[in-house]
């Protein structure tokens, strides 16, 4: 399959997921610059972590106004892939492609560690090979990492199944000791209610040899390959029915 | 300067102040009110820390200009899911 991976000013993160693309999943990695308006037909386009124009006025305010985000806008609609990794995130949620937006964290200090986080659905291309709850330890690293919303729009997100990954404990308890930035509700990633837009603040992309720790975010990353090797079989989604813990 | 229509001579300035919505975390006010209160000022309540943005405007008149703003606001300046913002216009930008 094909992966695009956007570099803002400020990116850091790009190189990483097109290494990730093209070295360990064997897939094409496609390089697209913010003023790109064609995506050159990706399957899934990546905005990557950093700190796009320097995080000024808000992170993600300035990039979400790129020419590629017309595209992007435009492969979301049409149902196509779009995931979001920390500053990505960010941006999708400025762009208003996601719900809700991030601030800065609780506890006013920049985190940086391994975290886990517990997989609330299977119901999204991103975590199609995933169990709901399973656990999965990623790093994060971030200073405005809090997830926010008004009241109506989290429970929403609930209501819909829209909350795709959750800080959690050893135990897969989402408890807020292991809240890492005082998110509400432990959330570290949602989707759209089309489900095929994803953002979450933890790297998928830094976790993805056991050599450094962990290679569970390859999950993410072979769920987009089953869900469109699915999807062009002709297959359709079934509810998944796996209890949580 | 002197533009089509009814210029100010002297330019506007658009005052605009963008702060953490009721309810919305805000762990640098937190931050601010801890630091006054170790200073020795504990009358010091809930502390908010927004910012303040100041747009010299030209070729604008004044009504023009409040609902430009405004519309600046709503698409850059401030994020409404997170952020109030209040707007002022005033005379004299130099």
């Amino acid at each position: 399959m094909r992966w695009g991976v956007v570099t803002f000013p400020g990116s850091n993160d790009d190189r990483d997921m097109l290494r990730v693309a093209e070295r360990v999943l064997g897939d094409d990695g496609v390089v697209l610059w913010h003023k790109d308006t064609d995506l050159q037909g990706v399957d899934c386009v990546v905005l990557p972590g950093g700190f796009s124009y320097g995080d000024y006025l808000r992170c993600g305010a300035i990039a979400r106004f790129s020419p590629v985000m017309g595209a992007v806008a435009r492969h979301a609609a049409a149902g196509g892939c779009v995931l979001g990794i920390c500053n990505g995130f960010q941006i999708l949620c400025e762009a208003g492609l996601l719900p809700g937006a991030l601030v800065g964290n609780r506890g006013r200090k920049f985190v940086c560690e391994v975290v886990t986080v517990r997989v609330e659905t299977s119901e999204t291309p991103f975590t199609y090979g995933c169990r709901r709850g399973e656990l999965l330890d990623i790093p994060i690293k971030h200073g405005e990492g809090c997830y926010v919303a008004d009241e109506a729009t989290i429970a929403a997100l609930e209501a819909n199944g829209q909350v795709v990954f959750r800080y959690a404990d050893r135990a897969g308890r989402s408890v807020p000791e292991v809240n890492p930035n005082g998110s509400l509700a432990n959330i570290a990633g949602v989707c759209n209610p089309g489900r095929n837009v994803v953002g979450l603040m933890p790297h998928p992309e830094h976790a993805v040899d056991r050599l450094v720790g962990s290679e569970d975010g390859l999950k993410l990353f072979r769920s987009v390959q089953a869900w469109l090797g699915m999807r062009q079989a002709g297959g359709r989604r079934e509810p998944t029915v796996v209890p949580g813990p | 300067m002197g533009g089509p229509t009814s210029v100010q001579a002297t330019g506007l300035l658009a005052r605009v102040t963008v702060t953490p919505k009721r309810g919305i975390l805000d762990p640098q006010g937190k931050a601010v009110q801890q630091s006054l209160h170790a200073l020795g000022f504990p009358e010091v309540g809930e502390v908010r820390v927004g910012k303040y943005v100041e747009l010299r405007l030209r070729d604008v008149d004044r009504a023009a200009a409040t609902s430009r703003v405004q519309a600046m606001c709503e698409q850059l300046l401030a994020n409404g899911v997170i952020e109030d913002f209040r707007l002022e216009i005033v005379e004299g930008a130099g």
